[in-house]
């Protein structure tokens, strides 16, 4: 599985995109954030603000308890700012 | 239609484009958001606006069909640019047509508020004493939600 990160979050795990084989147990966005909070205190740090970290599976908006079976890619980003 | 591009676009020739020999619609609604020079009372000397490839255009053409879905619009156009840009630049253009106002200025409004909360751009501001990522303003989510249903 590709994990992307997008703006302050790119620069806080200080990577683009990580390729990662999904452990046993982690089975929504939720489990995937705790898990990927191991692996980057400043993820964890920034997702522990509740909402600031926000998550797309495979280029769909998505909340912590959607389930990840079957995903390509899943990013993690801020609230946007566009427009 | 949908376009998500770096370079500069000039706001009124796509006006003039999106409405040209067009005889069935009596309603051309838009919106222009341009790079304003200063945020929170601190210069604003460029702004880089970050997205994510692929999903900004999948994003976007879903908040398109939303519009469409739910007024009787004849024509929508969005264009929103991405990279570094300058104060005055234009980022943003969102443009309908519909045989009559009301759907016209609604689905505009619509679209760009559905497009702030949704769209996943990021904004980034050079000022004199440095870069800073531009936070989300919760006026923006209270705009979106008076569409929700």
């Amino acid at each position: 599985m590709r994990i992307r990160y997008f703006a302050w979050l790119k620069q806080r795990t200080g990577c683009a995109e990580e390729e990662l084989d999904l452990p046993a147990g982690i089975d929504t966005v939720g489990d995937l954030m705790t898990y990927l909070g191991e692996r980057h205190p400043r993820f964890a740090e920034a997702a522990s603000g509740q909402g600031v970290v926000r998550c797309a599976v495979d280029q769909t908006h998505a909340d912590p308890e959607v389930r990840l079976a079957g995903a390509r890619e899943v990013a993690f980003f801020p609230p946007v700012t566009g427009g | 239609m949908v376009r998500v591009q770096a370079e500069p676009f000039d706001p009124g020739a796509e006006l003039t484009r999106f409405a040209r020999g067009r005889t069935d619609i009596g309603a051309v609604a838009s919106f222009t958001g341009l790079v304003r020079d200063t945020h929170n009372g601190e210069p604003v000397l460029a702004m880089t606006l970050e997205h994510y490839p692929g999903m900004t255009e999948r994003e976007l053409e879903r908040i398109e069909a939303e519009a469409r879905r739910r007024w009787p619009l004849d024509d929508s156009l969005v264009i929103h640019r991405y990279g570094r840009m300058l104060p005055g630049e234009p980022i943003v253009l969102v443009a309908t047509a519909a045989a009559h106002r009301a759907a016209a200025l609604d689905a505009c409004a619509f679209l760009m508020d559905w497009l702030k909360t949704k769209a996943p751009f990021w904004k980034l501001e050079e000022t004199p004493s440095g870069a800073n990522w531009v936070e989300a303003r919760e006026s923006d989510d209270a705009a979106a939600a008076r569409w929700a249903g």
